[in-house]
C-alpha cells in the first residue's frame, strides 16, 4: 500500500495521457451535465427559457432591458434547480476531496470521509433536532457542530492514547465514537413521535439534495472553502505522509502538524455537506478510486481529478433521483446502489497497487 | 414436582375463574375476551385515542406521556396515567413486565388488520396471556369500530352514542362532497416533514381524509404507496390549490419562501397547519381523531356549503369525544391554527 506499487514506469506515460485528457475533457464534460441537469426536471421548462431565464437575471442590470419569463420558470431555475446543481458539484467535489485526503492520511483504500464519525455525529445532530421539532436551519446548524464535535472527539481520544500507532488509534476511536453515536441516534428514533418525527428522521438520514436552497448554499461555501483550501495547499505533503509518519518525517514534514491541519479541513468540508444534504454514503470512497485509476496515486493530481469527478457524478446522480420517479429516490440509496457493485467489481479486477 | 404441576391445574382453571366469550376480530383472530373488563390497555396510539374517547375509566395509561401542551387538552383525571410504550408494530417500546404490572382485562389495537399485525398480536396474546383485540382502523369503519369495542368492554350506550356522532359527520361530509363534481374539487398537497417535502401517495393513510374530505390529492396521480419524499419543483408542477401542513410555522415559512410564494395556494392564503392538539387533526395518529379533522378540511375545500361555523364543530367535539370543555383562549388558540395566515397581499 505504501509507494507506487506495480510496474510505475510503463503505466506513467499512459497515466499522463489519461490526466492530460481529464484535464481539458472533464471539465467540458462537467459544464455539458451542468447544462442538461439545468434543462431537466418535473417542471416543465423549455430549453430557450431556461437561457433566458440565467440570462435575464444577469443581462438585465448590464444592459438595463429585462427579458419577460414565465415568473414560475424563473423560480423552477433560480430557486429550484440551480440550487441543487450548485450543491450536487460543491458537495460532490468536497466529499470526494476528503475521501482523497482521508484515503492517503491512513494509508487505507477502505476509508471514506465518515471514518472519524463525522456523519454520525451529523445525524445525531439533525435528528436531535427534528425531535425538538427546530427550525431547518437550526436541524443543519446542530448536525455541522455534531458532525465536528465527534470529529473532536475521536482526535481528542487519538491524542490522549499515545502508546500505539497514533493512526491505527484514530481509526479505531472513530468505529468506537462512530458506534456511540449510532446508539444515540437510535435512542432518540425510539423516543421520537412514530406518526410524524420518525418519518421525518429517516428521509433526512438517507440523504437529498431536494431541499437545497440558495441560502444553504451561501452558507456551507465558507466552510467548504476553508476546509478545501488546507488540502489543496498541502496536496505534496499528503503524498509524503502516504509514505508513512516515519518517511514523511524523514523528509521533513511536520506530521504532527500537518495532520491535524489535513484533518481538520477534510472534516470541515464533510461536516458542512453533510449538514444541508444528510448523509450521502459511497462518494468519498469510490470517486478517489477511479481518480486513481485514471490519473495514477499522486496526490497533486489526484485531488483535482477526485474533486471533478466527484462533482460530475453527483450532479448526475442527483439528476437521476429528481427525474427518474415523480417522487424523489433518496441519493444515499442511488449512490450505494450504483457505487458498491462498482467497488466489487474494482475490488476483482483492478490489479494495480492501491495506494 | 408438586408445585409446578399445582400451578398448572391453576392454569387450567383460570379460563373457567374468569367468565370469557370468544369473539372473532377483525382479523378475523378468535380470542377469549373476558365477561367483565374493567382495564384496558392501548397498544399504540391509535387505539389509545379511540380508548380515551370511549372509555376513558378503563385506561390503564398512555403508549406516550403526553406532552405539558397535549395535557392541557386532556381530561384531568387521565393526564398523569402512567406511560408505558407502543405494544404495536416493529417498533416496540413496552415493557411487558411493566405492561403485566399494569394488570389489563384486554389489550386493544386499532389500525392495519393484515396478516403481519395479525401475527404480532398472536405473539403478544401468546406472550402475555392477555387477550389481544385487533380492530379496523379504517377511517370510513370508525362506526363499527366504535360498537364493536363498546359492545366486549361493556361501554354500549357510550359507543352507540359516538358511532351515531361519527356516522352524522361522515355522512354530513360525504354528502356535500357526492354534491361537488370531480372536476371543482380543490388539488390538496399535505406536506409533512421539517420543510413540508414528504407526503402521502394514493391509499396512504396519512392522506385518507384528504380524500374523504373532497380533496383531490395531488400526489395520489404518481401511484400508490405510503410516505414518499417528493422535490419543490414537483410541488411547482402541482401547483396545488390548497396546501395543509404538519409543520406549525409553514405556512409562515411558506409565505416568505421565494420557493413557495409563487404557488396558487400560497397567493390566495390556502396554506393551513393542521391543528394538533391534544391529537392531531389530519394524522399523528391516524385515529378517530381525524373526524374533527375531516368537518375542518370539508370546510376548507368548500367554505361556502358548511355555513355553520368550525367553532361549534370544535367545541361539541371536543366536548362529545375529549369530553373537555374548551376554555375560549383554547378555541381560539385551536381556531387560529386551523385559518391559516390568509390571503397574501
Amino acid at each position: 500500500m505504501s509507494g507506487t506499487a506495480g510496474p510505475a514506469g510503463a503505466a506513467r506515460p499512459a497515466r499522463r495521457l489519461r490526466a492530460l485528457g481529464l484535464a481539458a475533457l472533464g471539465p467540458a464534460a462537467l459544464l455539458l451535465l451542468v447544462l442538461v441537469s439545468l434543462g431537466i426536471g418535473r417542471y416543465p421548462v423549455p430549453l430557450a427559457d431556461v437561457f433566458s431565464v440565467l440570462s435575464a437575471k444577469v443581462l438585465a442590470p448590464l444592459f438595463g432591458h429585462p427579458v419577460a419569463t414565465d415568473p414560475t420558470a424563473a423560480t423552477v431555475v433560480w430557486q429550484v434547480r440551480l440550487p441543487r446543481v450548485l450543491g450536487a458539484l460543491v458537495v460532490g467535489a468536497g466529499l470526494a476531496a476528503a475521501g482523497a485526503t482521508y484515503q492517503g492520511l491512513f494509508r487505507n483504500p477502505l476509508v471514506s470521509p465518515d471514518i472519524l464519525g463525522v456523519s454520525a455525529g451529523a445525524s445525531l445532530g439533525a435528528v436531535l433536532g427534528i425531535v425538538l421539532s427546530l427550525p431547518v436551519a437550526a436541524i443543519q446548524g446542530l448536525a455541522f457542530v455534531g458532525g465536528l464535535a465527534a470529529v473532536g472527539t475521536v482526535y481528542a481520544v487519538g491524542l490522549a492514547v499515545r502508546r500505539h500507532d497514533p493512526v491505527l488509534t484514530l481509526v479505531l476511536a472513530g468505529v468506537a465514537v462512530g458506534a456511540l453515536l449510532g446508539a444515540g441516534i437510535a435512542l432518540l428514533k425510539v423516543l421520537a413521535d412514530p406518526y410524524n418525527q420518525l418519518p421525518a428522521i429517516t428521509f433526512w438520514l438517507l440523504g437529498s439534495l431536494a431541499a437545497v436552497t440558495p441560502g444553504d448554499v451561501a452558507a456551507i461555501l465558507p466552510a467548504m472553502l476553508a476546509g478545501l483550501a488546507p488540502l489543496v495547499l498541502l496536496r505534496w505533503r499528503v503524498n509524503l505522509m502516504s509514505l508513512g509518519d516515519e518517511e514523511a518525517r524523514a523528509l521533513g514534514v511536520e506530521t504532527r502538524v500537518v495532520r491535524p491541519v489535513l484533518v481538520t479541513g477534510a472534516t470541515l468540508v464533510t461536516a458542512a455537506a453533510v449538514s444541508v444534504t444528510g448523509v450521502i454514503g459511497w462518494i468519498g470512497l469510490i470517486v478517489p478510486h477511479v481518480a486513481r485509476l485514471l490519473v495514477g496515486p499522486d496526490f497533486r493530481r489526484l485531488l483535482p481529478a477526485s474533486m471533478l469527478l466527484g462533482a460530475g457524478y453527483l450532479t448526475a446522480v442527483d439528476l437521476l433521483a429528481r427525474t427518474a420517479a415523480p417522487i424523489e429516490v433518496p441519493l444515499g440509496i442511488l449512490t450505494a446502489l450504483v457505487g458498491a457493485p462498482f467497488f466489487l467489481w474494482l475490488l476483482a479486477t483492478a490489479r494495480r497497487g492501491w495506494a | 414436582m408438586p408445585l409446578l404441576r399445582c400451578l398448572l391445574a391453576l392454569a387450567c382453571l383460570y379460563p373457567c375463574l374468569a367468565a370469557a366469550r370468544p369473539v372473532t376480530d377483525a382479523a378475523g383472530r378468535r380470542v377469549e375476551v373476558p365477561e367483565r373488563v374493567t382495564r384496558v390497555l392501548a397498544a399504540g396510539p391509535p387505539a389509545a385515542v379511540l380508548l380515551y374517547t370511549l372509555a376513558p375509566g378503563k385506561m390503564v395509561g398512555w403508549p406516550r406521556a403526553p406532552s405539558p401542551e397535549e395535557r392541557d387538552f386532556l381530561a384531568p383525571e387521565l393526564r398523569d396515567l402512567p406511560a408505558y410504550g407502543r405494544l404495536t408494530g416493529r417498533g416496540n417500546t413496552a415493557n411487558v413486565e411493566a405492561l403485566l404490572a399494569l394488570k389489563p382485562d384486554l389489550i386493544v389495537d386499532v389500525g392495519s388488520t393484515g396478516a403481519t399485525y395479525a401475527s404480532l398480536a398472536d405473539r403478544v396474546q401468546a406472550q402475555t396471556g392477555i387477550p389481544y383485540l385487533l380492530l379496523d382502523g379504517r377511517f370510513a369503519a370508525t362506526p363499527q369500530t366504535y360498537r364493536t369495542l363498546g359492545a366486549l368492554i361493556g361501554a354500549d350506550t357510550e359507543a352507540e352514542m359516538l358511532a351515531t356522532e361519527s356516522e352524522r359527520i361522515l355522512k354530513a361530509v360525504a354528502e356535500v362532497v357526492a354534491a361537488v363534481p370531480e372536476d371543482k374539487r380543490p388539488r390538496v398537497y399535505y406536506g409533512r416533514g421539517p420543510r413540508g417535502l414528504e407526503t402521502g401517495l394514493s391509499g396512504s393513510i396519512n392522506t385518507e381524509i384528504v380524500e374523504a374530505a373532497g380533496g383531490r390529492n395531488v400526489a395520489a396521480a404518481e401511484g400508490a404507496g405510503g410516505l414518499a419524499a417528493v422535490s419543490p419543483e414537483q410541488v411547482l408542477a402541482w401547483n396545488p390549490d390548497v396546501i395543509v401542513a404538519l409543520d406549525p410555522d409553514f405556512p409562515k415559512t411558506a409565505a416568505a419562501d421565494p420557493l413557495w410564494s409563487g404557488l396558487k395556494a400560497v397567493r390566495e392564503g390556502r396554506v393551513h397547519a393542521i391543528p394538533t392538539l391534544p391529537f392531531g387533526w389530519v394524522d399523528a395518529p391516524p385515529g378517530v381523531n381525524r373526524l374533527i379533522g375531516l368537518r375542518w378540511l370539508a370546510g376548507l375545500f368548500f367554505p361556502e356549503r358548511f355555513p355553520q361555523t368550525l367553532g361549534d364543530a370544535v367545541r361539541d367535539f371536543y366536548r362529545r369525544f375529549y369530553r373537555v370543555d374548551l376554555k375560549p383562549e383554547q378555541l381560539d388558540r385551536l381556531l387560529r391554527e386551523a385559518a391559516g395566515p390568509g390571503p397574501a397581499r
